[in-house]
This record gives C-alpha cells, structure tokens and sequence, in this order.
C-alpha cells in the first residue's frame, strides 16, 4: 500500500502536484521536488527562520507545514517575489550590501515582505519585534534593518 | 557586470564531460588564458593555459582568462566564500595590478587543484585562520602584474614600438606618443601572443597612491545571488538520479576526522534496519564504522526510515565517560599546579625570579567552556563515484583535506578527487571538518549513485567539533613602585591539531597554536611566561572563529585589569602605558576618545537607572600573525535580580594595516563582535557523559536582531601597504571587556566565561570570590 500521497498546490502563481509522506514539510517539497532551493533549511523547527515563505499571503516557516495540509494553498517563495529580483527590498537589499555568506537572507527577505504588506512605515522597533524570529549567524542585522527602512521609503 | 555562482549549472553535469569542467574558462572561444607557476625562488613564472591542454605535459590551471567574444576578464577566485568577501576581494586584488576595469570581471570558483594553494595556510587550497589575504596578497598581485606586462609587450611588438613607452588604462595598453589604445581585449585576438615577462617581485607592484580598486568599496559580486534565491551552497545540489542520506550518528559525540580515524569506538555493533526498509522510498540501510546512513529516492524518507532505526552502538570510549563540568574543574587544578608541565613559549627574562622579588603578586584562574558553531547550513555534501573518479560537491573550507578524505575512505587517489567548491552557508572553522564529505563518499561507493547527505541542525548541533574549553593560571608580580614586574600564563586545554592536524601535531607535539593564540601580547613586563599544557579530553575539539584566542584573550585582558585594579589605576591608560606596540596605543587611545571614556555612566537612562547603572569596559586584541588589531570599549548594564547583562553599546578602533575593502572590512569586524559578545554571555555546550546536552537553537541560542547593540567602529590603517587577516580579530577582546564593564559596574570579577546570569548572581553575592 503506498505510503506517499499526490497533493496540488500552487507555487509563484504555478499549479504544482507532488508525491510525498503526508508529513513531509513543504520546506522539502520546494528544495528537492520541486528544485526550488532558494528557501533554505536551517533547524527543522522553526527556530530560525531560513525557511520562511508565504502562504496565502502570510509569512510561515515552510519546515512545520506538512504537505498533507497544503493542498490547494498559494505559496511564495524567494523565487517569485519578484519576476526581476526588482523587489523594492531585493534591491534595498543589495544598496545596503546586507548578504554575508547569504544563506539566511532568502528567509530574511520573505520575513521582511511580510511586514511591507501589512505596515507601510515601520518603525525600528517594530522592524526588530517583526525580524527576531528570523536567525543571521553573520550578524548582518544592523543592514538588515537598514535595508528595510531604506525599501520601506520606496514601497 | 554579472556575478557567477561558484559551481555554475554547466558544472554539474555529466560527469564524462568533467575535463571540459576542468578547464572551464577555455571553453570560451577565442581569447587569452593564462596560468601562472610558482618558481622556485617565488617568484611567477607566466604560461599559456591553452597549450597545456589533455596532451599537454605540464598540467596548468588558468588564474586568468581574456575572453574577446565574452568581453570579459574571467578571474579565478582560489578559496571558498563564507560571508567573508575573499569572492570579491582576492580576484580585486589581482584585476588591481592588471589594470583591468572592474566591470568586465568575472568570477569563477577555482576548481580542487594545487595550483590554488595557499602558501600561507598549510600549503593547502582552503580557508581557515584568516589567512586568505595574507596568504594570496603576493601571488595575486605579482599575477595581475604579469599578465599587464605580457598584454602590454604584445601590444607594444604589434604596434611595433617599445614596450617601455606603454601604459595602461583600465583594460586598456595606452601608447602616447602616438597616440594608440589597444582594449586587452583585441590583444588577446592578436594572432600570436608571446608570453616573455620579466619575473616581477613586490617592488614592481603598485604603490598604495596608484590604487585604484583597493581600499575603494565595490559592490560584492555573490550578493545579486544572494538576494533571489539562485545562489548555489552545498545543500542546494540538484543531479538527476541523485539520492540522499540521513544519517544515525551515537548518543556519544562522534565526530571522527575521516583522515586520523573513523569514530568506530562509538560507532554501531547491531543494526536493525527492517522499520526502515519499509518507510517508501527508503532503499537501504549501510553501516558505517560510526554510523548507520538510511539512503532513499526522497528526503523525508530517509529522515522517517533514520526515525525508524534500531541500533545498539558500542560502549566504553573514553568521550562516553567525558563531563564537561568535572573537566574544567580537574584541569583548573593542573593550571594552578606548576609541577605539572607543558610547552613554554616565547619567554622573557625570569618570571620565577620576578615573584619571589615581587613586593606584591596576583592571581587567578580563568575557566571558558566549550562553544559551537552553528552555521545556518548544516554540514552536508553530495558524491558521485564514476569509474575511478570521484565528485564532490561541497560546502567545503578545505578541498584539499576534502580530496584527501574522500580519497581515504574510498580508496581512489586523492588526485582523482575532485572537489566542487560551493558558497558556504556560514563556516566559522566548522566547514573545514570533513566528515559529511566523507560520508557521501562512502555511500556513492557502497550505492554506485550520486548521494546527497544531509545532516539535521540535531546532528549538526551533538557532532560538532567544539571550541576546546580551557582553564588558565594568571600570577603577576608587582614591584613595591607598583610596577608589574612579571607575567605568568598558564593554559591548559585539548588541541584541535591532534585530531585533526595529526601531520603538524607530529612535528610538534605539545604544541597547538590554534590554541595558544593570543597569550604573548606585547606587554612590556620584563619577565614573562607562557605555557601551554595540553590535555586530551576524548570528544571532538576543533576550530571555531578565532579558536583560542577566544579564551586566551578573555584571561589576559581580565587579568590586566585585574591588575589596575589591584594597583588602583585606570584600565585603559595602564594597557597604553605597558603597551611596547605604537599601533596599538593608538587604537585605545582612538577607542577611548570614541567612547568618552572618562564620562561617568551610572546616570544613564531611566530603564538602566533602575538596573543600577550602565559601565565601560575595555579589551585589546593584538592579532599577532593576523597584522590586524582592535580596541573594543562596551558599555554595559546587569540586572541584579536575574544576573543578565545587557550590553547596550560597542565602539571598536581596529588596524588592519590595509582596508582593501572597507565595507567588508566593518562587517566582518561587525561579526566578530556579534559573536565574541554571545560566547562572552551565553554560547555554551555542555557535555555529560559523553552525551552533549543541547540539540538546536532553541537550547544553543544565538544572537537574534533584538539582541544587537549599536556598534560604531573606526579604522585606522597603521601600515598602509600591508596585507592582515580581519575575519576573526573582533571575537576575543567582546567577552574581557563586558566582564570588566561588570566589575567596573558592580566591584564582581567575572572568571568564567560564558557570563551566565547565575553566574553573575553568584559572583555579586561573593564578589571577591572565585567564580567557577
């Protein structure tokens, strides 16, 4: 009897079907099924935030949402925040030169976008309540915040 | 200009094609490919890389390759990028003598091979010790400048004059008197090139006032990748037929460098597998000597298949018996005890002498506990055994131990490894550990198919390679002027060389100068000394940013304010007083003007008001070897209630000699103070027999972006012309400095370090007491 299931899921604006263990973490689904490895593993727990992406226009650590209940859901990921990399933030992030070994900033920047959405003009404080959930073992933080009031401006 | 991912996707590919990999930048048609030799006497000796192809004698590997069709300049960049900027900043340093205009620049990751060693790191292609710099400084540029020569010789013979009355522009040979410009580009169409070139040495390179690139901020080229998810690290290895692999590592701290031994003394004596097999998509279960791998056509099944696993795993090792706690207590007792001896280095007159003179002397014992790394991408590396080839694809610090590793355990010649070096998601000494690497090596052999190993933050977090921890003797003797008349050093502490340096621990047992960094500061005390005691403690130590001097840093700047202490003096002006070196007088009398060190704090704010206060503390780092120093000053406030320090601000004055890019500069500076202030307060593993007593972040907590002072930094470059290594000297001088903020705050000597809240609470209960 198979143990995986088929589950239909939107992707970037993309109709996608995978097979997998129900309680597989979208996180794997995106890096090894669908070869989308912008959205990265950091600690299977949401404890850091390397993983995070949208769901239905909210961000969520891709690591805890199992596939079983994903089906039918819009996902984001750093992939289609943007069709350029032309996000206000992607390109705050690159005129504040944030990255340092990079591996966290895909998850930092969805963290981020989040926040535009839902406040035009953050304030310090709020950017740092909003992005702690959200690891960078680099210390890039202070460019971070700085990248985020730069796009906040822009958007 | 477009930035490149170190394994672009032609890299990945099938494997029969892996000669054109090899030599990538010739696959471009038309152009010039150079390759440079080191010659005996050091110096380069230049070579067209085209005419060392398959049948070729010499096997050449290019450094730098003009490309007409492309219109662009294609450096090789020899070591892996971490976050650390060597991507950008050491094909700069080589586009610099070149005269090459930055925005035709092209950047490809070098591929495993010794013509990318580093002479200044163990003769090794790899990165560690912040050595890149320093290392590559004088081979890049005396490249570059080669390759400007030999583009301005067959410039100069084409047009048929002197090439003495050349120039360059950037990517242009000038000719003046006539008036003519020739882009390197049309040079390297030139029918025939020829490659006669004098040997260059450092005299015939660039004078800092001719820099164009250097010490100017150019926008990092693996930043574009990094803010759309297309940069490629380790773990994001894709191939078709690839399979993956979760691997059961034991309760025990394993963690075996795979050319010194195998962790078989922890490793599995009966595996049930069955549950496993049956989790679809798992398709087999392979021991290893310290470790049982589940392999699978899917991810998550290994993990289920990994879950499912029964294995009884081998007792007795001596890390099963391993107790941090009794640990550092036991090696205090050797620190304090003399009769116990170990390596004297670097001595100066007679400290034995200095104390029975001494009108007065001081001592203490310093104990700091192990410390992980934690980088976001946990270990993991992918292998495709093909014949008698061998693939590798890694997040690697160190290819040429990669190559070697992967050699061992297969049994296929270390040259016949080939090593795909990605971005590194974070590597901090972690990544120089080859085990992952290993274990894909292993399985591609046992599988006959690529293997992807992934390693859980759990597995990553319990099999690390620790910062050893160490317990050190401090005595100093005081004259009845008050003058501090002699120095004693005592440290003892396991070696990460032993493990996993085995060759260089052989030539010098005893010896571990990852470990021993730090203690000769240049203090002008006539009679100093300075031992290192080693003592094994069984589990795994290795490299962690700045190692040592973490630890060695921490003692001897507590204990210099100790001292002040003792003798009433103001910390700050008694380091500038003993102080013999002018660069870094310097930078504490900058970090003292920075931090308006003078002004009394304890006013404060209203919420540091209730906290009793906020205080200064200072620390020093003088890099030794690395050329680079600082000067930190904090400013900190401790709840008395709960024993937590908060550090509220950080001004460091740092020297590296040379800033050649001073963005990077500053965040590598940032890092390191980010992370010498979470070792100094919190960053602590905890191993009980054997078992190591944390699992992931939410019980190895890191600095999170509500946890970050405002830091305010300001270089100095001391010796302008001079290469340093910055990566790590902003760790050590964090935690010497909040502990003495805390003294100046409370009157409480802060000796163990991290600074735990219960800690702080016992040590303002009993501030004179000794606080382990």
């Amino acid at each position: 009897m198979p143990q995986m299931i088929t589950t239909t899921l939107t992707v970037n604006g993309v109709q996608r079907t995978v097979t997998a263990h129900p309680d597989t973490p979208l996180l794997w689904v995106l890096r090894e099924n669908f070869r989308m490895t912008g959205t990265k593993f950091g600690c299977g727990a949401g404890q850091c935030g390397a993983c995070t992406v949208h769901v239905d226009g909210r961000s969520a650590f891709s690591c805890l949402l199992e596939i079983q209940h994903m089906a039918g859901k819009s996902v984001t990921t750093i992939e289609g925040l943007s069709p350029d990399s032309k996000h206000p933030l992607q390109r705050a992030w690159i005129a504040e030169q944030v990255p340092q070994c990079g591996y966290c900033q895909s998850g930092q920047i969805m963290r981020a976008a989040a926040l535009l959405k839902d406040k035009r003009n953050p304030s310090r404080a709020e950017i740092v309540e909003h992005m702690k959930t959200n690891i960078c073992r680099c210390g890039s933080y202070p460019r971070i915040v700085a990248a985020i009031q730069r796009a906040a401006k822009e958007v | 200009m477009t930035a490149r991912n170190p394994h672009p996707s032609s890299l990945i590919p099938h494997p029969s094609k892996r000669r054109e990999g090899r030599r990538r930048f010739l696959k471009s048609s038309g152009g010039l490919t150079l390759g440079f030799v080191l010659t005996a006497n050091g110096l380069l000796r230049a070579v067209d890389a085209r005419a060392c192809g398959e049948e070729g004698d010499v096997d050449i590997n290019p450094w730098v390759h003009i490309s007409n069709s492309e219109n662009t300049i294609q450096i090789m960049c020899p070591t892996a990028e971490m976050g650390q900027g060597i991507y950008t900043s050491l094909p700069l340093l080589l586009a610099e003598e070149l005269d090459a205009d930055w925005r035709q620049v092209r950047v490809e990751q070098a591929p495993s091979d010794k013509a990318y060693i580093n002479p200044d790191y163990n003769n090794v292609q790899g990165v560690g010790g912040s050595r890149s710099t320093q290392g590559y400084w004088k081979i890049v540029r005396l490249a570059g400048a080669q390759a400007r020569y030999i583009l301005m010789a067959n410039a100069a013979r084409s047009w048929g004059v002197s090439v003495a009355e050349c120039s360059t522009v950037p990517s242009h040979v000038v000719h003046a008197a006539s008036g003519r410009k020739m882009s390197y580009m049309e040079i390297a169409k030139l029918e025939e090139i020829k490659l006669d070139a004098p040997q260059f040495t450092e005299k015939d390179l660039k004078s800092p006032s001719q820099w164009r690139l250097i010490g100017r901020d150019v926008e990092r080229l693996d930043v574009p990748l990094k803010v759309n998810g297309s940069a490629k690290y380790g773990i994001d290895v894709q191939m078709p037929g690839l399979l993956y692999a979760s691997i059961l590592h034991p309760p025990v701290v394993t963690c075996p460098h795979p050319l010194y031994g195998d962790g078989a003394e922890n490793g599995p004596v009966k595996v049930d597998g069955a549950e496993a097999l049956k989790v679809e998509g798992v398709l087999k279960v392979v021991q290893l000597p310290h470790g049982v791998a589940v392999v699978g056509t899917d991810y998550w099944a290994t993990v289920k298949g990994k879950r499912a696993l029964k294995v009884e795993w081998r007792t007795g090792s001596a890390a099963s018996r391993y107790d941090s706690e009794a640990t550092k207590r036991e090696w205090a007792a050797v620190a304090s005890d003399r009769s116990q001896k170990g390596r004297a280095f670097d001595g100066v007159g007679d400290f034995d002498a200095a104390l029975k003179a001494a009108a007065q002397t001081i001592s203490a014992v310093y104990l700091t506990d192990h410390v992980h790394h934690a980088c976001m991408e946990p270990f993991n590396a992918t292998a495709w055994l093909l014949h008698d080839d061998l693939e590798v694809w890694a997040p690697t610090q160190g290819q040429t131990w990669a190559q070697e590793a992967c050699g061992r355990v297969t049994g296929i010649p270390a040259d016949k490894v080939r090593v795909h070096t990605t971005f590194l998601g974070g590597g901090f000494g972690a990544k120089l550990e080859q085990l992952a690497n290993a274990e894909a090596a292993m399985l591609t052999k046992a599988l006959d198919k690529p293997v992807k190993v992934i390693w859980s933050r759990e597995d990553d977090v319990q099999h690390g390679a620790y910062r050893p921890l160490s317990a050190q003797r401090m005595d100093a003797a005081i004259s009845a002027e008050g003058k501090v008349t002699g120095w004693s050093h005592r440290l003892v502490a396991d070696a990460p060389a032993l493990r996993a340096r085995k060759v260089v621990w052989d030539r010098n047992p005893g010896t571990d100068g990852s470990v021993a960094v730090g203690m000769t500061q240049p203090y002008g005390i006539p009679n100093k000394h300075h031992e290192y005691v080693h003592r094994a403690g069984g589990v795994p130590v290795g490299y962690w940013n700045a190692v040592g001097n973490g630890f060695t840093i921490f003692a001897v700047e507590s204990f210099v304010d100790e001292i002040a202490a003792k003798l009433g003096r103001d910390p700050l002006d008694l380091r500038i007083e003993l102080l013999t070196d002018e660069r870094g007088k310097a930078l504490l009398k900058l970090v003292r003007e920075m931090s308006d060190w003078g002004r009394r704090r304890t006013e404060g704010s209203a919420s540091s008001r209730a906290e009793g206060g906020t205080a200064l503390g200072v620390g020093y780092n003088h890099g030794g070897r690395w050329n680079c120093q600082i000067a930190e000053v904090v400013e900190v406030s401790v709840d008395r209630a709960s024993g937590a320090i908060k550090v509220h601000k950080v001004w460091a004055a740092a020297d590296p000699g040379t800033a050649i890019q001073p963005r990077h500069l500053r965040q590598q500076l940032e890092t390191g103070i980010i992370w010498g202030m979470s070792a100094g307060l919190r960053e602590r593993v905890a191993i009980k027999d054997g078992v190591v007593q944390h699992s992931n972040f939410h019980d190895y907590p890191v600095p999170r972006m509500d946890e970050i002072p405002d830091i305010e930094i300001r270089v100095v470059q001391g010796a302008l012309g001079q290469a340093s290594g910055a990566g790590q000297i902003g760790v050590a001088p964090m935690a010497p400095a909040i502990a003495n903020a805390v003294y100046r705050l409370t009157g409480a000597r802060l000796r163990a370090m991290p600074l735990l809240p219960e800690r702080v609470k016992t040590a303002l209960s009993s501030p004179q007491q000794q606080v382990a």
